[in-house]
């Protein structure tokens, strides 16, 4: 079993972000970084997936600037067994010319199983994984919440708008992995210290056309500081007044 | 003529609101560029039943495929479908969000070549190129997008609830066509669809959302969120993500950075304390109001109207106060 899984360096989103000065990015002034939390699940499906089998490998796969070499890293220290590093200055804003580059890296490499969180938490398109798998004319399962692989068919289970679906599909395929399926794991201090061995493969990304810029990014507009109505059921009333005559809601 | 191609999704034989805001926005792009609105409407037998409401909204014409391997979500046999509509010379594509629309759009963009624009919240035509805002950075920043024409037409997706359905009634010309090759020749099989409750309303829908965190101390509890949901009669139920890990609710039902983002009339958040990564899916609420015990909590910052106290006796007054109100002619 070959698994690839694609993970992307993306900030940690627990901070209030400010808008850098070109006006068309935030400011990475002070912000950590990790691996997007659903990347963070599908390297652990993958391990998983492999630890069970208790045979074959799972390669990491990474576009972005010379820092992404860092979660590539931390895949590698949870037990990945290699990475491959596109290297990109830039990591533009446009699903299909990112698609393109990492469909051209995993076309011949000869995987069973192709998997993505199913959207980075940062640009939150949601949409690359999906277009890898249409690209390289895959089995294509959008938002695994749990995934099986027995004999060469995979299913799956996908969260919908109050329910879900249950799908089959045969192998090699590609996977967008959502919440529930598995948290990570913690590197170990020996996987740490094993990683470090471990081989990745730097070489530049073949990205597409690049078609959708950023032509701004801003703050969303602050919410005006509400009021305490009351306390307890006494301020029920006074509440529901409320809905009725300022807000118009009920 | 640049015309604009649109999808309609169907889900257990209705037409989902999604497709109406689709509609009306295709409508409006489709007049910037002086072209027409064309539906793409799928599903089992009797489908094309909807053809009168597209209309109403501003389709032009609407393309009709019904088979029975397209009443539930087939993702590959209905992105054939839509990619080869829209190689008739589209200047854009619309589909809505929601999670089969997530999983469609790309598709589409992949087998067409294009460029795609994701879960925006607004679009419009500048020049040749489409520009739209996009919630990044769950939420807390937004981006304004701009897509460069190119070959072939651009695929935008729309979040539900973003964009209003408007009425611009016309006759829409009706065609019928054959599906793509064999719907039933498809690799992704959907085995099972199940769903929670046929009556419950979408969080993308509904306009007004009641949801719970761990102050209700217990899964049983949740009993009072649905109750005051239910005495709404239009509500949904929705969850914090410390609630569905505990299994409490499902998956789902997590509105926050990693969750559902809806942004509802009006948000009841019963017993949540407002962790940064909750609010990032309900700030766009329209009005929010917050119990809890704790008058400190941070959910109280972001709330328009906040009560101080215990859900267990707070929650039932209001559920009786609103089901009063509701009864009233």
């Amino acid at each position: 079993m070959k698994i690839a899984v694609c993970i992307k360096r993306v900030p940690e989103m627990d901070v209030k972000f400010r808008i850098a000065a070109s006006g068309k990015a935030v400011d990475e002034m002070g912000l950590k970084w990790d691996m997007s939390d659903f990347d963070g699940y599908a390297v652990e499906a993958a391990l998983q997936m492999v630890e069970k089998l208790g045979t074959g490998e799972v390669v990491v796969v990474s576009l972005g600037p010379d820092a992404t070499q860092e979660v590539l890293r931390k895949a590698l220290s949870m037990g990945a067994t290699r990475a491959v590093h596109l290297k990109s200055d830039q990591v533009p804003f446009d699903s299909a010319a990112i698609a393109t580059a990492l469909a051209a890296e995993l076309k011949d490499g000869g995987y069973d199983l192709i998997m993505f969180g199913k959207m980075a938490i940062d640009s939150a398109s949601g949409a690359t994984g999906v277009m890898v798998g249409e690209t390289l004319g895959l089995p294509t399962v959008h938002g695994c919440s749990k995934l099986e692989i027995a004999t060469g068919r995979g299913s799956a289970r996908r969260e919908l708008e109050g329910g879900a679906e249950e799908v089959t599909f045969p192998l090699p395929a590609v996977v967008t992995i959502d919440e529930g399926i598995a948290r990570p794991r913690y590197p170990s201090l020996k996987g740490i210290m094993a990683a470090k061995k471990k081989p990745m493969d730097t070489k530049p990304a073949q990205l597409g056309t690049v078609r959708v810029t950023v032509d701004a990014m801003a703050l969303p507009p602050e919410r005006a500081a509400g009021r305490i109505v009351g306390e307890g059921a006494a301020a029920v009333p006074e509440l529901v007044r409320l809905l009725q005559t300022e807000a118009k809601v009920v | 003529m640049p015309n604009v191609l649109t999808y309609a999704e169907v889900r257990g034989g209705d037409l989902r609101k999604i497709s109406l805001e689709s509609v009306s926005t295709a409508r409006a792009l489709a007049d910037a560029y002086g072209g027409e609105v064309h539906v793409v409407l799928t599903g089992g037998p009797g489908v094309g039943s909807h053809t009168g409401t597209l209309g109403e909204h501003g389709a032009d014409a609407v393309f009709v495929t019904e088979h029975e391997a397209l009443a539930q979500y087939n993702p590959e046999a209905l992105s054939a479908l839509v990619a080869d509509r829209a190689r008739n010379a589209y200047a854009a594509v619309l589909i809505g969000a929601s999670a089969r629309g997530k999983d469609l759009a790309p598709r589409v963009a992949a087998k067409l070549g294009a460029a795609i624009l994701s879960d925006v919240t607004s679009l419009r035509l500048d020049g040749d190129a489409l520009v739209a805002t996009h919630p990044v950075y769950t939420g807390k920043v937004l981006a304004t997008l701009r897509l460069t024409a190119g070959d072939a037409a651009a695929v935008v997706s729309l979040r539900p609830g973003a964009f209003s359905a408007t009425p611009a009634p016309r006759t829409a010309r009706v065609e019928g066509v054959p599906p793509s090759g064999d719907p039933t020749a498809v690799r992704v099989q959907v085995k099972e669809t199940t769903t929670a409750d046929s009556r419950k309303l979408d969080l993308a829908e509904a306009p007004v959302i009641v949801s719970g965190g761990r102050g209700l101390k217990a899964a049983e509890n949740f009993k009072l969120v649905e109750d005051l949901a239910a005495a709404f009669g239009n509500a949904a139920v929705g969850a914090t993500r410390a609630v569905t890990d505990d299994g409490w609710r499902p998956h789902s039902d997590q509105i926050g950075q990693t969750g559902r983002q809806v942004s509802p009339e009006l948000y009841v958040a019963v017993g949540i304390s407002g962790a940064i990564q909750h609010i990032a899916g309900m700030r766009a609420s329209r009005c929010i109001v917050a119990i809890n015990k704790d008058a400190e909590a941070p959910i109280f910052k972001v709330a328009d109207y906040g009560i101080v106290g215990d859900v267990f006796e707070v929650v039932p007054a209001l559920t009786a106060a609103i089901r009063e109100l509701r009864a009233r002619p």
